[in-house]
C-alpha cells in the first residue's frame, strides 16, 4: 500500500513540472513586451531596456525559466498591477471562497446524481429512468452562466426567496472570525447562527448552478455501472440467500457500482473548476475565478498566470487524491499495481 | 450465405443502415432537422432578419411583442435579429476550432499510435500536460497569452480539445499498425509516412467524425463562455455569450428576455450537436449504442 502510494506520488511529479512549464510558456508567449507594459506609455527606449534587464527579460529562455522556478519556490507569483498586492497573497485569501463553493457544488451534484442514477437503474425504463436520460443529455448542454442567471431571475426576482447575488454575505453581516476560511464552518465554530444563515442563503444558488452541470455525468455513469452490477452473479447469489432488497442494493451493489463513479470524479472536477469561473462571475463571488477574470479584462497578466498555475496544481493534486481514494475502496487495484 | 453478404453493394447498405437508424431513433432525425435549421440561420440569417442587429430599432427594453418577437435590449436593438445573426459567428468559431483540432489532433495521434517510440512519448506527454489543467482555465490562460481576439478564442478552444483527439486517434491507429492492408502497402514499397497518410489516417475518419460532432457542442459552450467573461468579442457584435452577459445586468431588474433568448439559442445549438454526436455514433459504431 505504502509503496503504491509513493509510486503514485512520483508519477504526479512530471505532470506538476509540465504545469509549471506550460505556465512559463504562457508568460513568455505574451503578445506585447512586458517591459514596455511595466514602463508605461510615456517611457523612453532606455527606460524600457532598463526594466527589461531588471525583470531578467534580456536573458536567454532557459535562464529565465530558472529564475521563474526560483521565484515560484520562494512563493513569489509577482505583483498585480491593478491592486498592487502580491498575487500569492490575493490567491490564498480568495481560495477558501472558491473551495467552499466548489465542494458544496460537488456535494449537490454527487447526492442528486448518484440518487438519480441508482433509482434509474433499479427501475429501468420507468419515468425516472427517462428523466435520468433527459437530465443527462440536457445537463451537458446547459451553459453554466445561463442557468445561474435563470435561477437568479426565478428565485431572486420572481419569488424573492434568494438574496441578491452579490457575494458571500449580505451587506449587513460581517464575516466570521477566520479559522478555515469557509464561512459556513467558521460561523458555526463561532456559534454565530445569524451569519451562518446569511452565508448559507448566499451560497445555495451558486452551488446549485455549479452542481447542475456535474449532475449529468455522475448520473449517467452511476446508472450504467449500477445496471452492470445488478445483472451480475454475486447479486443473484445474494438475492438467492434471501437478503432483503435494501441490503443487496446498498451493501452489495452500490459499493461496487460507485467505483467507476470515483474514476470519473477527475473529469467532473475539470468541469467544476472551469465552470467555477463563470459561476463566480455571475454571482459576484469573491473567489479566485472572478479575481482572474477581472485581471484578464484589465490585461493584468501576473494574476492570470498565478491563477492558471494554482488551478493546474490543484487539479493534479485532486486527481492524485482520487487515485489514492480508489485504492482505499478497491483492494483489487492495490494487488495489481 | 457469406457470399450474399459480401456481394451486397456497400453504398446502398450504408444508406439503408442510416435510414434504419433514423427511422428507429426519431431523436436523431430531430437532431438532423435542428442542425439544418442552425446551418440555414448561420448562412442566410443575417440577410433575412427584420432589423439591423447592430443599430437601434425602437424604444429600449421593450418586452416581446408582435413587432419585436424577442423584445429589445437596453440600446433598443431587436433581440430576435441579434440572436439569429449571432448564429454565424458562434457556429463559425466552433467549426473553425474543431476543424483545426481535427486535423492536428488526428495527425498527431495517428503518428503517435502508428510510429510509436519517441513520437508516442512526446505527443503523449504534451496531451498529458494539457489534460493537467481544467479545460476552461487553460483556455483562459491561452487567450491571455495569445491576445484578446476572436482568433485566440478559436485557437484556445482547439488546443484544449487536442488531448481528446490525439488519444482516440492514437488508440485507433495503434490497432491498425500491422493490419493486413498496412502490410500490403508496406510490401508494395510505400514509405511509412505515406502509409500513415493514405492508408491509416483515412481509416480513422468515421470514428473521428463522431468525435467532431461530440466536441462541437463543447466547443460552442467554451467559446460562448470565454466571450461571456468579456474575452475576444467586442460589443456591439452579436454573439450569444456576450448577449447573455449584456442581459445579466437587466435580469435582476426583471427584463428577462435580453439574456433568455440568446441563452436558449446557445442551449439549442449545444443540445443539437450532442444529440447529433450520439446519433452519428449509432450509425458508425452500433456496438456503443446505449
Amino acid at each position: 500500500m505504502l509503496g503504491v502510494t509513493v509510486r503514485r506520488l512520483a508519477a504526479a511529479l512530471p505532470t506538476l513540472v509540465g504545469v509549471v512549464i506550460v505556465t512559463f510558456l504562457l508568460t513568455r508567449a505574451l503578445p506585447g513586451d512586458p517591459a514596455a507594459y511595466f514602463a508605461g506609455p510615456a517611457a523612453t527606449q532606455q527606460a524600457i531596456a532598463e526594466i527589461r534587464a531588471k525583470l531578467g527579460l534580456d536573458q536567454p529562455l532557459p535562464v529565465q525559466f530558472l529564475d521563474y522556478v526560483q521565484d515560484l519556490l520562494r512563493g513569489d507569483l509577482g505583483l498585480s498591477i491593478t491592486t498592487g498586492q502580491p498575487v500569492l497573497h490575493e490567491l490564498t485569501t480568495r481560495l477558501p471562497a472558491s473551495a467552499e463553493l466548489t465542494l458544496l457544488g460537488l456535494l449537490f451534484a454527487g447526492s442528486v446524481g448518484i440518487t438519480l442514477g441508482v433509482l434509474a437503474a433499479l427501475k429501468q425504463n420507468s419515468w425516472l429512468d427517462n428523466l435520468c436520460r433527459v437530465v443527462a443529455t440536457l445537463g451537458v448542454s446547459l451553459p453554466t452562466f445561463f442557468t445561474g442567471l435563470l435561477l437568479i431571475y426565478v428565485f431572486y426576482y420572481l419569488l424573492g426567496w434568494a438574496p441578491a447575488p452579490l457575494g458571500r454575505l449580505d451587506a449587513f453581516a460581517s464575516p466570521p472570525p477566520h479559522v478555515t476560511g469557509f464561512y459556513l464552518i467558521d460561523s458555526l465554530l463561532a456559534g454565530d447562527l445569524e451569519t451562518f444563515r446569511s452565508a448559507l442563503a448566499q451560497i445555495v444558488l451558486p452551488a446549485i448552478t455549479l452542481g447542475i452541470f456535474a449532475v449529468a455525468p455522475i448520473a449517467r455513469i452511476t446508472r450504467g455501472s449500477m445496471l452492470a452490477v445488478m445483472g451480475s452473479d454475486f447479486i443473484r447469489a445474494a438475492r438467492g440467500h434471501g437478503l432483503s432488497g435494501r441490503t443487496v442494493v446498498v451493501a452489495y451493489a452500490l459499493r461496487n457500482a460507485l467505483l467507476p463513479v470515483v474514476t470519473t470524479l477527475g473529469m467532473v472536477f475539470s468541469f467544476l473548476l472551469g465552470a467555477n469561473v463563470l459561476v463566480e462571475k455571475v454571482f459576484a463571488w469573491p473567489g479566485i475565478g472572478s479575481y482572474a477574470v477581472e485581471a484578464l479584462i484589465a490585461s493584468d497578466y501576473a494574476p492570470v498566470q498565478g491563477f492558471v498555475m494554482t488551478m493546474g496544481v490543484l487539479y493534479v493534486l485532486l486527481n492524485l487524491m482520487i487515485d489514492l481514494l480508489y485504492q482505499v475502496i478497491d483492494p483489487r487495484v492495490r494487488l495489481e499495481a | 450465405m457469406s457470399a450474399t453478404v459480401a456481394s451486397a453493394p456497400p453504398k446502398a447498405g450504408l444508406l439503408r443502415h442510416i435510414r434504419y437508424v433514423l427511422g428507429e431513433n426519431p431523436v436523431t432525425a430531430l437532431a438532423f432537422g435542428l442542425f439544418a435549421l442552425l446551418v440555414f440561420a448561420a448562412i442566410f440569417g443575417p440577410a433575412l432578419v427584420p432589423y439591423d442587429p447592430i443599430a437601434g430599432a425602437g424604444p429600449a427594453l421593450q418586452p416581446p411583442s408582435a413587432k419585436h418577437w424577442f423584445g429589445t435590449d437596453s440600446l433598443g436593438r431587436d433581440v430576435f435579429s441579434r440572436v439569429v445573426a449571432a448564429t454565424r459567428l458562434d457556429l463559425g468559431m466552433a467549426f473553425a476550432a474543431v476543424a483545426i483540432v481535427f486535423v492536428f489532433g488526428t495527425l498527431a495521434g495517428t503518428a503517435a499510435g502508428f510510429f510509436g517510440g519517441w513520437w508516442d512519448r512526446i505527443i503523449g506527454r504534451i496531451a498529458d500536460t494539457l489534460m493537467a489543467f481544467p479545460l476552461f482555465v487553460l483556455a483562459m490562460g491561452i487567450v491571455a497569452a495569445v491576445g484578446n481576439s476572436v482568433e485566440s478564442i478559436v485557437i484556445a478552444t482547439a488546443i484544449v480539445n487536442f488531448p481528446i483527439y490525439a488519444r482516440i486517434a492514437r488508440a485507433e491507429a495503434n490497432i491498425r499498425r500491422d493490419a493486413g492492408f498496412v502490410e500490403a502497402a508496406r510490401l508494395s514499397g510505400f514509405s511509412e509516412g505515406r502509409i500513415l497518410l493514405t492508408e491509416v489516417a483515412p481509416n480513422l475518419l468515421p470514428i473521428m467524425m463522431v468525435q467532431v460532432s461530440l466536441t462541437l457542442g463543447y466547443a460552442i459552450l467554451n467559446c460562448a463562455g470565454l466571450s461571456f467573461i468579456g474575452l475576444g468579442i467586442r460589443p456591439p457584435t452579436p454573439e450569444w455569450g456576450i448577449m447573455v452577459a449584456e442581459g445579466a445586468s437587466t435580469i435582476i431588474s426583471g427584463e428577462w428576455w435580453i439574456a433568455l433568448f440568446p441563452g436558449l439559442a446557445l442551449m439549442l445549438a449545444v443540445f443539437t450537436f450532442n444529440l447529433l454526436g450520439d446519433g452519428l455514433r449509432d450509425i458508425v459504431d452500433p456496438r456503443k449504442r446505449t
